[in-house]
């Protein structure tokens, strides 16, 4: 008798823990079918690169393999922008299309107008591409995460900032009249908290269809503002940059992170006028002279010149895509065979300090169950005229 | 009406009120949208096609039906039923109001005013002052209604069956305005302004009112359209919707009841066809969809539909 | 009174930008009697042209004629392959040809561009006029232009018999076939003519605001209201019209009403404009015959 018990229990414990393979819709044992809503045209078309870039990069991903030996579907619907079409190709996606889990949506109108429908239907809202502050609740939304540092962290640190160096400081805000200037606003104003009305002399704003900020940078000026918070897309960066040079206004000039490329937005405005700009960063600049030569952002630049020949380097979004696909492959990678979204979210929310080499030195990824927010590490950095030249320490929003 | 068209109706009501047990949620949700638009062409038509009055800018009588219920519904708790009736209250008055000082401006002018309106509609959503009501840019979301008394309906069955209710009221109240006599005044004071203020139809009250009835389909459509996409923001309401409204009617068929249909379809489904023939340039698409759709039917599908109809008769 | 100077001068600055799309859309309402919705893409395309040629090596004054060449070509191309089969069609069915147009253009050039914005370079010093703060010789030589441009097309429309022919053309298509005048040509020349100042037009603005697919879509609507508000079939009001839309737009956003409501305040203004003078500040009043 006890030699059939020891028998039976050495052959039950010698086979294998076989790993369950665990799917929901949108995963098999051949793909995993990733769905996406971003602006391909209407006046915000310049974002879709990030679509065409998160593309690109898991066709390689696919090319080299998979995600443990799994083919990332990548299903991506234009949506112009407009919260009802978001809505309507949101549905599409997941009703029709079948997908595990909706990734990087763009917006943040777009998202806030699916982010109920996404937790109500318990498919994950993954990686959302906005840097408003909402994403980060998984009490009540435990299906919706961000992934950049919010807006009103970096409006925040700039404010401390301000307040350590320069305490008399008058400061003049521009920004874009929509949610994403308006979160980089508040976030400055909360980081001066009381002293709020005392720092801030004067905030200008400008539409997406204002051809020029001429007028706005005029007037900051007239406002004697001595220091400049610049919340401007790359196109109204440049203009406003150049012509705070050109009207002899030499601020401290504080550039907010969504413009700091050198190759599209500082060369524009001339690399003589950008001396000086201050801008909190997260990721390597690939046309900033001082990554020229860097081992770590080499894979990018293959990953550019082999999938995205015609795209434009020094396109910020181009290594945002690429680091933030990477993001949910490492994910993924985690969840091994267990493909069900509630792993998808699980793993998503365990991320321990991954580090990609896109992202500057010192910043690495990390979420837990209570902190949805993958990046809250920026870096100081100061443009010297050829690079920018990183300063301080690694700051988190805390 | 001849019997062909009460037959063709009548088809199309059975095949209307089958749809949502037959196609899936998210369909029928696209299928609302259909009902929704057609409602805004509907009021678009009738000022454009009817009276000869162009728009560009009836996006912003879209939004304003939109904000109205949701502001209702969120800021004070109205039942979303009870929010239509008062968003097309509120547009028939603002839209009345805007044709006094339009009633001066003809043609190309007057599209230039209704286009300056269309673009500065999202700024005016987003402004400051307005925020505590309108949420600013963050918008405002609201709930979805459940179908009520307990019907065997899922929530977005029973808003198609609401949306095409209401649709079928303001259709039957377009069609009668149109052959009455107040529709008869429209278009005599598009062909023949002169003639028709020679005749006795006093031109400034019926055009303003046909701003006012105009904007309040509109606006009722705006308030049906919040209520299926559970969330309104100044950035849904863009210049590029006043834009499309326009191309769906043209498309669709000017002066004509059935072309507010044909034109639904077609911006609500040709973008997405597009999207589909290409992700790099989907306006360019777009475009050429319209192109050919103006080339191949320049009177709009309506009209095409009359044509063949005709031909078919004897 | 420092601040008010400078937004004034700014205001000119981009009031120059507004009159010399302005003036194209002038241009092709003397024409044809319909307004261009694509009008800005077009330049802007035709723009991106211009780019390419001096990407390519080629100098820029060489560039910048070989341009307005090919803008030409293109205008007169889009007349007779896009507009010539609907010239029969309802006018607001020409007009969804106009927006599609928009569009295509639009779609396509940031496909092809992509949307980084481009520097464009400029025929004109970089170092402002006596070192003033206020306008860089760009900005000034940008309204100089326009201003050639203006007396070029006022001379060819009011001196030439081939001006006469267009604007008889499109004011009264029978009367002028009876009398000769090949109509169809005429609004191919049109076309053309408006497409070459448009480009003119692109060329002077992109230095100011950088190039991107996007650039001419906000000024499209004060282009349009300077060129009505300044009466849409004189090329002078046009320029007018600019300037003050220019200048009146800096002026109240920056001192009276904020940029909040700077769009608003426009539609104000054009509808005000319009209710004292339905036909514009220089326009004629049209008579129609009953």
């Amino acid at each position: 008798m006890k030699a059939l018990l020891v028998g039976v229990m050495a052959a039950t414990l010698s086979v294998p823990a076989m790993a369950q393979k665990k799917y929901d819709t949108g995963a098999n044992d051949k793909e995993i079918k990733i769905g996406n809503t971003n602006p391909y045209s209407g006046p915000a078309s310049a974002y879709g690169q990030i679509g065409k870039a998160i593309a690109a990069y898991f066709k390689m991903v696919n090319d080299q393999g998979g995600v443990n030996g799994r083919k990332i579907n990548f299903v991506s619907y234009d949506d112009s922008y407009s919260p009802p079409k978001t809505v309507e190709m949101a549905r599409k996606l997941v009703e029709q299309d079948q997908v595990l889990f909706l990734f990087q949506t763009l917006g943040t109108p777009s998202n806030t107008a699916i982010h109920k429908y996404m937790n109500t239907m318990k498919v994950p809202q993954l990686n959302v591409a906005t840097g408003a502050t909402k994403w980060n609740d998984p009490k009540n939304f435990k299906w919706t995460m961000g992934w950049q540092p919010n807006y009103q962290t970096e409006g925040r640190i700039y404010a401390k900032h301000i307040m350590a160096t320069k305490p008399n400081a008058k400061v003049g805000i521009l920004y874009q009249n929509d949610d994403y200037g308006k979160d980089y606003l508040k976030g400055m104003e909360d980081g001066f908290g009381a002293q709020a009305s005392k720092y801030i002399v004067a905030k200008v704003s400008y539409e997406v269809s204002d051809p020029t900020v001429d007028s706005q940078v005029v007037q900051l000026q007239a406002s004697g503002a001595d220091t400049f918070f610049n919340v401007t897309t790359p196109k109204f960066a440049a203009q406003a940059i150049r012509k705070a040079y050109d009207i002899g206004w030499k601020p401290v000039h504080y550039l907010n992170n969504v413009s700091i490329s050198v190759g599209s937005v500082l060369t524009p405005a001339g690399l003589d006028k950008s001396v000086g700009l201050i801008t909190a960063a997260y990721l390597k600049e690939p046309t900033d002279a001082r990554w020229a030569n860097d081992k770590g952002l080499e894979p990018f630049r293959n990953f550019m010149k082999t999938y995205l020949p015609d795209a434009n380097i020094a396109d910020n979004f181009n290594i945002y895509g690429y680091t933030v696909g990477a993001t949910v492959v490492a994910a993924l990678k985690q969840c091994g065979d267990d493909l069900t979204r509630e792993n998808v979210m699980r793993q998503s929310a365990s991320l321990k300090n991954l580090r990609l080499e896109t992202l500057l030195p010192g910043i690495t990824i990390t979420t837990t169950p209570d902190d949805y927010a993958p990046i809250e590490a920026v870096q100081l950095q100061r443009f010297n005229g050829k690079q920018w030249e990183l300063f301080g320490d690694v700051m988190t929003s805390h | 009406m001849s019997k062909r068209t009460l037959i063709a109706l009548l088809i199309l009501a059975i095949v209307a009120c089958a749809l949502p047990f037959i196609v899936s949620n998210y369909r029928t949700f696209q299928l609302t949208l259909v009902l929704v638009y057609a409602i805004a062409l509907l009021g678009l038509n009738i000022l454009t096609g009817y009276n000869g009055q162009i728009s560009l800018g009836h996006g912003a009588f879209y939004a304003l039906g939109a904000y109205c219920t949701a502001i209702l519904m969120d800021r004070f708790g109205v039942p979303y039923w009870a929010t239509i009736p008062v968003a097309g209250a509120v547009c028939l008055v603002v839209g009345f109001l805007f044709g006094l000082p339009a009633l001066r401006l003809e043609g190309l002018y007057l599209a230039l005013a209704t286009f300056a309106l269309g673009v500065a509609t999202p700024q005016l959503l987003k402004y400051h002052l307005l925020e505590k009501w309108t949420g600013g840019v963050q918008g405002i979301v609201i709930t979805k209604p459940a179908p009520p008394f307990g019907l065997p309906l899922n929530p977005d069955q029973w808003l198609y069956f609401f949306t095409l209710a209401i649709a079928a009221v303001m259709f039957i109240l377009g069609y009668n305005l149109i052959r009455g006599r107040i529709g008869r005044a429209l278009i005599a004071i598009r062909d023949q302004h002169i003639a028709a203020e020679a005749m006795g139809i006093h031109n400034a009250l019926y055009k303003s009112l046909a701003f006012g009835v105009s904007a309040m389909f509109t606006g009722v459509a705006g308030a049906l359209g919040a209520v299926a996409v559970q969330f309104v923001a100044p950035d849904s309401f863009n210049i590029f919707l006043s834009i499309v409204f326009l191309v769906g009617i043209v498309v669709g068929g000017l002066a004509s009841i059935s072309g507010a249909l044909y034109g639904a379809l077609f911006i609500q489904f040709i973008p997405n066809i597009a999207d589909e023939i290409s992700k790099a340039a989907p306006w360019a698409i777009f475009g050429v969809f319209m192109i050919g759709f103006v080339y191949l039917m320049p009177t709009g599908v309506a009209g095409a539909v009359r044509l063949i109809t005709r031909r078919k008769a004897p | 009174m420092d601040a008010l100077l400078h937004q004034v001068l700014a205001g000119l600055a981009t009031g120059g930008i507004y009159a010399s799309l302005a003036l194209a859309l002038v241009m092709i309402y003397q024409a044809t009697h319909l307004v261009n919705f694509a009008q800005g893409e077009m330049a802007m395309f035709t723009t991106y042209i211009g780019w390419s040629l001096i990407q390519a090596g080629m100098p820029y004054w060489p560039a910048f004629f070989l341009t307005v060449g090919i803008a030409f070509l293109l205008g007169v191309l889009i007349e007779r392959v896009i507009i010539r089969p609907v010239e029969q069609a309802p006018v607001l069915a020409v007009v969804v040809v106009f927006i599609a147009l928009l569009l295509i253009l639009n779609s396509v050039t940031g496909w092809i561009y992509t949307y980084t914005i481009k520097t464009f370079p400029s025929p004109f010093p970089t170092q402002p006029l006596f070192g003033n703060r206020y306008l860089s010789s760009h900005e000034l030589g940008a309204i100089g232009i326009t201003l050639v441009v203006l007396f070029l097309l006022y001379a060819f429309f009011r001196f030439t018999p081939l001006g006469l022919a267009m604007r008889a053309a499109a004011q009264n298509p029978e009367s002028s076939r009876l009398v000769g005048i090949r109509v169809g040509w005429m609004l191919a020349l049109g076309w053309g003519l408006a497409a070459a100042v448009g480009s003119v037009a692109g060329m002077m603005v992109a230095p100011i605001v950088y190039l991107d697919p996007n650039m001419m879509g906000g000024v499209l609507l004060y282009a349009f209201a300077a060129a009505l508000v300044g009466g849409i079939d004189n090329p002078m009001g046009a320029v007018v019209g600019g300037f003050v839309v220019g200048v009146l737009e800096n002026v109240l956003g920056a001192f009276v009403i904020g940029n909040e409501l700077k769009l608003s305040v426009a539609l104000v203004i054009i509808i005000g404009v319009l209710l004292v003078r339905p036909s514009g500040f220089f326009g004629r009043t049209q008579v129609t015959r009953v």
